[in-house]
């Protein structure tokens, strides 16, 4: 029966192949928008580290001036001071947590064929490592000793030791960062997590840093920090003085596993400022914060509104496709009235009609879809042709068609079943008579 | 009218599908529109400096033989006796790009007074000519006023000069020429100059709220903006960036953009919203329109004998597609009516939700003339179609 309907199906839009192309257009170009833009969202406001997204936690500490909050309405910085970030990493209670910001700085390749390059560094403590999943590929992480005495040592993301040592085992080789060398202690694997969750400064979507060297030489090396620092308070502009100063550049996360242990921690957080308090720092209302990698991207509106403005846009993009569709459905079923009324005349029965002509519409749907998933695949190009930065977010995988094509096959049986409805409604002898 | 209606009342359906139809695309296209040309104005901001012949780059020094303030030097006079080179200036950072620094300033001295931040350029006494920037009160640093200043030491400069809006925003009653501005509140300086506009970085209180101090720090990273001839630019940028480059090999050239570029950059998201709603007005109007003129194709194919019979009875041609038109302008009529109350009501929603502004009044009424003329243009081949039945087809198979 199945293969019947098929077959009468395929002839029925055989006979009109314009309003045929005209309904698999409208479905296509309906799937294609709304796909295009539910791909991205998708993608951007996705779990970066599934596995253990709820027990990573941001810290967040407000140092900020006691007459104007850091951002309306009462806002607490983002980021850290460097003394505070480095007494939480010596006095916290948390089995793992660390503290870190960006840099940048010049790699001297120790070839002297090759020219030196500019470098995106990471300047952290070894808990980066295990509290991030970063994959290794050679080495691993460096030792406590190395934090603990500022060693010149340094891990290499995968692309930067392709350049470097031309993608061979380097640990063990060095590498001129700051010109200083540096022993390279492990390299990673290919490595980018979507959105980059730990450090959302400059854009959510940007890619790793290309080396990654201990915090402790901050002082020693006077490493500048390269990422947004925000100040409040006017301080010395020397070196020692940015360190000691109430300007917030860096990044904390802490890995708390029970609610035990973050109510812990919060406690300690909150003794901590007040104890800040009684040097004279800490002026506002207490206003720290513990929010886990989903909730700390939510917070930080990861997913542009525009996307979420798009998407919207596109659904209702959509349901306009399906209602052209039933319009279409509607007026080529009822032009055929009269051959339904035959069918029934032979003896077919209502549901066999309405069976019929859902297995049409089924049939229209699937090629919308088929057609809607290229039209996504090009949306998807010309929409990381116009955003930087997005190649991770606008990429098809199967999940994302097999939705596709359901959402295509789901939306033409809802834009059909009244047409199938119709049809099989209309009375048999009207139609006989005329013929 | 009547008969027309009573028709439409016959396939109620039909009809009440290309209303909805044509509402909710009514919604979509003058949200999008709106949204699409408040992104242009943007983008089409004038930036107060000669964006089309400027270009920057930055100097990274990285070895320890590196001397930041001879270099500086040595680089500025080979950048401005280059020919085609207007000017060239030394800067802490490039306007317009992702990088900036602002620092909050205040019109009394005091620790609680409130602030405005803005942001910060360092520039020697060539900054003005080299932006392209409009003085419009004041005058320009003087070479004696720019200070070569170590990156270590405190400092801040006797004088400065302000945008006009940062002027406004400092000093609401005006007169800011001449008047002391303070550092957080503490250390003063003297505004010598007003620039009409100089768009600097987003992440001060205001775009246009940027301040100019004349110094160069002599740090290991120094970014220059030069601004060549009309016409020299593109010629330029590579031969600037090998001889610099091999003028020293301390420090290595990097970021070298037309300004023209790092404006693009800056406004990449504005844009690429702009262009997606284009592409989906355009295929929204196309579905909309082809579905009204599939159901028009269609509603002509079924109503032949009772066109004919028009036709045979006395009516003219174009009483036939006075029919149709008058048939489709009715449907449209009642999809624009509706779709304006969806379309302020899905505006109320992004205004709600995002930071979407209101709605422009005149969107509404501009966008229901389109689908007027849409609805129109859809129906007529159809229309005229329909006219050219002959009325012997009312004779046929009766």
């Amino acid at each position: 029966m199945f293969f019947y309907n098929l077959r009468l199906a395929l002839l029925s839009l055989r006979r009109n192949p314009a309003l045929s192309a005209l309904m698999i257009g409208a479905i296509a170009v309906g799937i294609g928008a709304s796909m295009t833009m539910f791909t991205v969202y998708y993608l951007m406001s996705a779990d970066p580290i599934p596995q253990k997204s709820a027990h990573l936690y941001r810290v967040q500490l407000d140092n900020w001036d006691p007459d104007k909050p850091y951002a309306p309405p009462d806002k607490a910085p983002e980021q850290m001071t460097y003394r505070d970030a480095v007494s939480l990493m010596k006095q916290g209670p948390a089995p793992l947590s660390n503290a870190m910001f960006r840099s940048f700085t010049v790699a001297q390749p120790s070839d002297k064929n090759k020219s030196p390059f500019p470098v995106r560094v990471r300047v952290t403590y070894r808990n980066f490592f295990p509290m991030f999943d970063t994959p290794f590929e050679y080495g691993g992480a460096w030792g406590k000793s190395d934090d603990a005495e500022a060693h010149q040592v340094v891990v290499l993301s995968n692309e930067t030791n392709e350049r470097l040592f031309g993608g061979e085992n380097s640990v063990g080789k060095s590498v001129k960062l700051y010109h200083r060398y540096f022993k390279v202690v492990g390299v990673l694997k290919p490595w980018r997590p979507t959105p980059r969750y730990y450090d959302l400064t400059a854009t959510a979507f940007a890619k790793p840093d290309d080396v990654y060297v201990p915090l402790s030489l901050t002082a020693p090396l006077q490493i500048q920090p390269g990422g947004i620092m925000s100040c409040w308070k006017s301080n010395g502009s020397d070196f020692q003085s940015l360190l000691n100063s109430e300007c917030v550049w860096l990044q904390f996360w802490v890995q708390l596993d029970t609610p035990t242990q973050v109510a812990a921690y919060k406690s300690f957080l909150d003794d901590y400022v007040r104890e800040q308090k009684k040097l004279g720092r800490f002026q506002r209302p207490l206003n720290n914060h513990l929010r886990n990698v989903m909730q700390w991207l939510d917070y930080e509106h990861v997913v542009a509104s525009d996307n979420s403005i798009l998407l919207g846009l596109a659904f209702m993009f959509l349901a306009v496709c399906l209602v052209n569709m039933m319009g279409l459905l509607l007026a080529k079923f009822l032009g055929r009235a009269a051959q339904s009324g035959v069918r029934r005349a032979l003896g077919a029965s209502r549901a066999m009609i309405f069976y019929q002509h859902l297995v049409e519409v089924a049939v229209i749907g699937f090629c919308g879809g088929l057609a809607g998933l290229a039209l996504t695949w090009l949306g998807l190009r010309l929409v990381s042709g116009l955003y930087r930065n997005y190649e991770g977010l606008t990429q098809l995988d199967p999940t994302l068609a097999g939705i596709a094509i359901g959402i295509a096959l789901v939306a033409a049986l809802v834009a059909g079943i009244y047409p199938a409805w119709r049809i099989c409604r209309t009375s048999v002898a009207m139609h006989l008579k005329t013929q | 009218m009547r008969p027309i209606l009573s028709a439409l009342l016959r396939n109620k359906t039909g009809a009440v599908l290309v209303v909805i139809q044509i509402a909710i695309t009514l919604a979509i296209v003058v949200n999008a529109l709106f949204i699409v040309n408040q992104r242009l104005a943007l983008i089409g901001r004038p930036t107060g400096m000669d964006e089309a012949n400027i270009f920057s780059l930055y100097s990274f020094g990285f070895t320890s033989n590196f001397r930041a303030g001879p270099t500086i030097q040595q680089d500025l006079r080979t950048l401005r006796g280059l020919p085609g080179v207007i000017d060239a200036t030394p800067i802490n950072l490039v306007p317009m790009s992702s990088s900036g620094s602002d620092l909050t300033l205040t019109a009394q001295r005091g620790e609680n007074v409130p602030g405005v931040d803005a942001g910060i350029y360092d520039v020697d006494e060539h900054g003005l000519n080299a932006l392209g920037l409009k003085l419009i009160a004041g005058r320009n640093f003087t070479h004696q006023e720019v200070d070569y200043v170590d990156p270590e030491k405190d400092y801040t400069p006797p004088v400065v000069i302000v945008t006009q809006g940062l002027a406004k925003a400092l000093f609401p009653n005006g007169g800011a020429l001449g008047k002391t501005l303070y550092w957080g509140g503490k250390k003063p300086s003297r505004i010598v100059g007003i620039v009409k506009r100089f768009y600097g970085n987003d992440y001060s209180g205001h775009i246009g709220w940027s301040i100019l101090l004349p110094d160069v720090t002599t740090a290991k990273q120094i970014a220059y903006v030069v601004r060549a001839q009309p016409g020299q630019r593109d010629r330029l940028m590579p031969k600037v960036e090998k001889m610099l480059g091999q003028s020293n090999r301390d420090r290595t050239i990097m970021q070298m953009s037309a300004m023209s570029k790092t404006i693009a950059g800056h406004y990449r998201e504005d844009r690429a919203m702009a262009v997606i709603l284009i592409v989906v007005i355009a295929l929204l109007i196309a579905v909309t329109a082809l579905g009204i003129f599939g159901l028009a194709v269609f509603n002509v194919n079924r109503r032949r004998k009772q066109i004919g019979i028009r036709r045979a009875l006395g009516a003219r041609r174009v009483d036939i597609i006075g029919y149709f038109m008058t048939e489709s302008w009715l449907m449209t009529t009642i999809g624009v009516v509706i779709g304006s109350a969806l379309a302020v009501g899905l505006n109320y929603w992004l205004v709600m939700h995002y930071a979407v502004p209101r709605l422009a009044w005149y969107y509404v009424p501009a966008g229901i003339g389109l689908l007027w003329v849409l609805g129109a243009v859809a129906v007529l081949m159809p229309a005229l179609r329909a006219a050219s039945i002959p009325p012997a087809v009312a004779t046929r198979t009766v």
